[in-house]
């Protein structure tokens, strides 16, 4: 048998294992891509007929009756808005800390581990967390203001029952470790150089952090706030758990508020009709929500690899 | 002109006259530098540095560096790659200072003073001793902030004043006309000789005693070294500069002293044109007509 012979036998069985590993990997994106569509074909399916106007002017009506989601959608904005409020400017803080001043430290290292687990930690768990820390027990303090300020003082009842900021405080918890993560890694992609031209000026760290660090960094943190946003908006156990639900008009941070994932689970579950439509349209809404903010920050990433 | 401008004192012995070059080194033919204001002055030793040692952790860097450095003077450093020039350099601003475990020995001083003593204001350092490094860069910012920048971080002017001194500095650097149109563009929407440029501007713009530079050309085309060299010539008329670079021409055309640096050792130190045409030391004499490195 010669030389050639072998060879092609060898270059036939590797063209062969070729052929089968690519049909599978065909097949496979074929098949995450099929459920995509099937996703997305239902919801607009089911959800566009019941897009109108009344979806944005009325209340969630009660069973049996029509309305709209106004109050969920406004509780559901309301409460990713605080949340992400709450939490980008920690989640920023400690990424700067771990990125800029304790790069190898041992609280560095503790820090990113844990912000590993919160980052994977199930949303159930950060609910039923906030659950027994702020919905669960009942808490009521004054804080003296000095003089005549407000009465002498403000008196503060928190928890007891469900409230729009355990809401917001259960979100914020996811935001935190997206946030974390991002500003860390998108800090220490920007180039020794240019810290090191920053203080070759005289600038003292915290200006080179500020001024040419987080503007090096700035769309790459941008996307992975907007990342935790899209991330929020759908999260419905932790919601579950704290903020509940409100049939009415509410914005008052201390008392349950409507917001539309778990509008969407209650009514979903439901037999009525006019409910089960609101479900879907709702469903539309935060799906179409997601997916602008994640072109939003797709676009802004490849700026950012354009720009250098 | 084949021949070396002499811009020495009579104070220094032996810096009177200066021979013809050799034309067997027409190819490192040094250039004139064309002024004679600084001929009258005295030479001033602005910086030292006596018996500087250098260590990364426990791996020694530089071995023992004794040698002036003479303001109003260009001193280029010369070496095989990784003999130490950047090392220390950046222990002239101590830049080395950003990292743990790098240390210097010795001293070295700026106008007699220790720069190497604890408890030294480096930011205040650092705004007398101006670094510009061999990557271009320039801040995420326009143009113009990249220069405001580093004045607003020292004096507090009017709106008026800070862009005359923008304007000035991009004079100075040879990008004004380049850029005037566009001063609010982004600083990283230059090309590679403009964006150093820019950062010499950046530097002297906050008015430092003197520039630093760590092979400032050797990202850029020859067009655009031609006008950072000419630049230099330019700037030496008012500060201490000290060079690295990995072209032998460059060294002769810019600087008035070469130090040649080996393994991170001081092997010969002196004029340039003494440097480059009568080496003492037969490892210099290698390396400059590249029979070494
Ligand atoms: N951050 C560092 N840590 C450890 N060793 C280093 C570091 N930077 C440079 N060195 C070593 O110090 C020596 C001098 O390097 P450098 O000053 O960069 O040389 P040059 O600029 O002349 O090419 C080299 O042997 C290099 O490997
Ligand atoms: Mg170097």
């Amino acid at each position: 048998m010669s030389a050639t012979n072998m060879d092609m036998r060898l270059y036939a069985s590797r063209k062969l294992r070729n052929t089968v590993m690519m049909t599978l990997c065909v097949a496979a994106a074929g098949i995450g891509l099929m459920w995509l569509a099937l996703i997305l074909g239902t919801l607009l399916f089911e959800g566009v007929t019941g897009v109108e106007l009344k979806v944005f002017t009325e209340m969630t009506p009660p069973p049996g009756d029509s309305g709209g989601l106004l109050n969920a959608i406004v509780g559901s904005l309301f409460m990713t808005v605080l949340g992400t409020l709450l939490g980008t400017p920690i989640g920023i803080l400690a990424g700067t800390y771990m990125a800029e001043y304790g790069r190898n430290s041992k609280l560095t290292m503790f820090v990113r581990f844990i912000n590993d687990i919160l980052l994977s930690a199930p949303s159930i768990v950060i609910g039923l967390f906030v659950y027994t820390i702020l919905v669960a027990p009942h808490i009521e303090f004054a804080i003296p203001m000095p003089g005549k300020l407000f009465g002498g003082a403000i008196e503060i009842e928190l928890g007891g029952h469900f409230s729009g900021l355990a809401g917001a405080v259960a979100l914020a918890i996811i935001v935190i470790p997206v946030v974390v993560r991002t500003t860390e890694d998108m800090l220490n992609l920007v180039p020794v150089h240019l810290r090191e031209a920053a203080s070759a000026l005289g600038m003292p760290r915290s200006l080179v952090i500020r001024h040419v660090a987080y503007r090096a960094a700035r769309a790459g943190i941008i996307t992975g706030v907007l990342l935790a946003v899209a991330r929020i908006s759908g999260e419905t156990a932790p919601l579950l758990f704290t903020a509940l639900n409100n049939q009415f008009w509410s914005l008052e941070l201390n008392h349950p508020l409507a917001n539309l994932p778990v509008v969407i689970f209650q009514y979903a579950m439901s037999p009525y009709e006019e409910w089960q439509r609101l479900a879907w349209v709702g469903a539309l809404l935060i799906t179409t929500a997601v997916l602008l903010l994640s072109i939003i920050a797709r676009t802004l990433g490849t700026q950012r690899s354009k720009n250098g | 002109m084949d021949r070396i401008k002499m811009e020495s004192a009579g104070s220094a012995p032996g810096l009177s006259e200066r021979p013809k070059l050799p034309t067997i080194k027409a190819e490192l033919m040094v250039r004139d530098t064309g002024e004679d204001d600084s001929t009258s002055q005295d030479l001033h030793e602005k910086m030292s540095l006596r018996n500087l040692n250098f260590f990364y952790g426990s791996s020694q860097a530089l071995f023992n560096l004794n040698l002036p450095l003479y303001d109003r003077r260009v001193t280029a450093f010369i070496g095989p790659s990784g003999c130490g020039k950047s090392t220390m350099l950046r222990v002239l601003n101590r830049m080395y200072d950003l990292y743990p475990g790098q240390r210097a020995e010795g001293e070295v001083t700026l106008e007699g003073e220790s720069i190497l003593r604890q408890g030294l204001d480096l930011n205040l350092l650092r705004s007398r001793i101006g670094m510009v490094f061999q990557k271009p860069t320039p801040f995420p910012m326009s143009i113009y902030d990249n220069i405001a920048f580093g004045i607003k971080l020292y004096e507090k002017l009017p709106k008026s004043e800070i862009d005359a001194r923008v304007e000035d500095c991009l004079r100075k650097s040879a990008l004004w006309e380049e850029v005037k149109d566009k001063l609010h563009a982004n600083g990283m929407s230059l090309s590679g000789g403009q964006q150093q440029r820019l950062c010499i501007a950046r530097t002297v713009a906050i008015r430092p005693e003197v520039i630093l530079l760590d092979e400032p050309c050797s990202a850029l085309d020859p067009i655009s070294t031609a006008a950072i060299e000419d630049l230099l010539l330019e700037l030496r008329k008012d500060y201490m500069i000290v060079i690295v670079t990995h072209n032998m021409q460059q060294a002769a055309r810019v600087s008035d002293y070469t130090a040649f640096m080996v393994l991170g050792k001081l092997i010969e130190f002196g004029e340039t044109q003494q440097v480059f045409t009568r080496p003492s030391q037969k490892q210099t004499e290698e390396y400059v007509t590249g029979r070494f490195g």
